[in-house]
């Protein structure tokens, strides 16, 4: 059945261009029920979702647990900081725990990259990868080309510039890797210091001058600059930063006019993007959010509810 | 319509083949005519009458009886389409089908919903759509009509208005379009 994709989502790397449509166009189907009075289906009813976080998050967790409630699915959520884990208890026997208590899926983010890859190989349970240091962050990447999506019609020869830290960035990864795999073409905008070392084979051109790329783009998707990053020396100071790669009214001016400007959240303004363009009517940041809840309930119904496990031993008449 | 739908759910997975012709498109076009008589007669008029039609088969019936209804009283009601797949409790032996769109823009608060479909059967998905259906808002009623019953009831659900009450065996499959009701199978 076509509904039924492997057991997790870990990355994008390994998904076909396929998956990607497919769960695209399965969005608008739960992006109507957040447009309902009341909404809520009960399309996961009895089933439990369990958000694993060993690193701080707003956005993406709050996002999962209300994709989660919207289909009837109960949660259950652990935060690093507040677990047992202060008190020695490992990663696997946490998983094992949560996996005991009846979770049939898990959100997991984690600083070191693999994380969910691993504790996938520990469980029954499905995993999604909700950010594993600076490997791949593959929700954020398909509600980055959902919202896209949605404005443009397709992705299918867009030119999307991704400014700023490419090196530490999961959420860089994956776009580069879902944006041109449906037809768009990437720019990576950065200083030398913060591009991976191994960018070549991605299939990306590269440039160090924001000023010259801006005119030439329909999409200018800022990342943000992560402040445990600034003292470690790659970028010689905010404010040169700011200077060079900052997108302040000024350059977002010299944008196309129906361009428009992403961000991942959480922003810093004034570093990466100025107030006053967050508020650009061709800014789509608040869209992400909420098009990240839709594109939530799509995965985690692809995941638990497609019925992958109720298919196996079926023996159903006809049914009108 | 029913090969697309079957088509893509495994294990049903075959093809329609119609073994008989239980309505052409002018019988078809009498049942809608009459029902859409008894929908007025029943509701005196048209006042707060909304139709859904089902997805997806339901749609075209419902798209039928609007047209209908404007020929007896001017205008004819606010339509919608509903898919109820996420409300199904069968959920996970159909696809959800991304062209089976939920369109509702009219208030449904106090409404007299006239819910569509093609062919009514177990009554599951009619129970499925009265639970979808009051997540949009409080109607005042709610009434069924459908083009074929074709009994084996499994829910205490009955059809207010009926194109045709045709007798069937459960392994039989029966599809509506607007050129005609056929009874048939599906084979591998």
């Amino acid at each position: 059945m076509n509904q039924s994709p492997s057991k997790s989502l870990l990355s994008i790397e390994g998904m076909t261009k396929h998956e990607l449509e497919e769960i695209l166009e399965l969005t608008d189907t739960f992006d109507e029920i957040g447009r309902r009075p009341i909404p809520k289906v009960p399309a996961l009813r009895g089933r439990t979702v369990a958000t694993l976080f060993f690193e701080d998050s707003t956005r993406t967790r709050l996002s999962f647990e209300t994709a989660a409630r919207r289909l009837s699915a109960d949660t259950m959520s652990f935060s690093a900081g507040s677990s047992s884990l202060s008190k020695g208890e490992s990663i696997r026997d946490t998983v094992e725990v949560i996996e005991a208590y009846g979770a049939d899926l898990l959100v997991v983010r984690h600083p070191a990259a693999g994380t969910a890859q691993r504790i996938d190989n520990w469980t029954n349970a499905s995993v999604i990868n909700a950010g594993d240091g600076c490997h791949e962050h593959p929700t954020q990447a398909l509600l980055d080309a959902y919202t896209l999506r949605k404005h443009k019609g397709s992705l299918e020869g867009l030119r999307i510039a991704i400014v700023g830290d490419i090196l530490h960035s999961r959420v860089a990864r994956s776009d580069v890797l879902a944006f041109s795999m449906l037809g768009a073409e990437v720019v990576l905008v950065a200083p030398p210091t913060l591009l991976p070392p191994s960018i070549e084979g991605w299939p990306v051109e590269i440039s160090y001058n924001l000023d010259e790329i801006l005119p030439t783009i329909d999409v200018c998707y800022l990342l943000r600059v992560q402040n445990e990053r600034i003292n470690e020396g790659l970028i010689p100071s905010v404010r040169e930063y700011v200077t060079d790669y900052g997108l302040n009214v000024k350059r977002a001016s010299t944008l196309p006019k129906d361009a428009l400007i992403c961000h991942p959240g959480p922003t810093n303004r004034g570093i990466e993007i100025e107030a006053a363009v967050a508020a650009d009517p061709r800014s789509v940041i608040l869209d992400q959010v909420a098009n990240g809840v839709s594109i939530r309930m799509a995965i985690l119904f692809l995941l638990l509810g497609s019925g992958r496990n109720l298919m196996e031993d079926a023996d159903v008449e006809v049914n009108q | 319509m029913i090969e697309k739908e079957r088509g893509q759910a495994p294990p049903f997975g075959g093809v329609f083949v119609a073994h008989a012709r239980v309505l052409d498109s002018e019988d078809i076009q009498r049942a809608i005519q009459r029902m859409a008589h008894e929908i007025v007669e029943r509701n005196h008029g048209l006042e707060n009458v909304v139709l859904i039609g089902l997805q997806t088969g339901g749609v075209v019936v419902a798209e039928m009886l609007a047209e209908a209804l404007k020929e007896i009283n001017g205008s004819h009601p606010p339509l919608g389409t509903l898919d109820v797949a996420l409300h199904r409790d069968d959920i996970g032996m159909r696809p959800v089908m991304p062209e089976a769109v939920t369109d509702i823009s009219v208030d449904l608060d106090g409404a007299t919903i006239v819910i569509a479909d093609d062919v009514l059967y177990t009554g599951r998905t009619i129970r499925a759509a009265l639970d979808a259906l009051c997540d949009f808002g409080r109607p005042k009623e709610i009434q069924l009509a459908v083009m074929v019953d074709r009994g084996h009831r499994e829910l205490p659900i009955r059809p207010d208005y009926v194109g045709k009450n045709l007798p069937t065996r459960k392994d039989e499959v029966v599809d509506v379009s607007s050129e005609g009701v056929d009874l048939g199978r599906i084979e591998k």
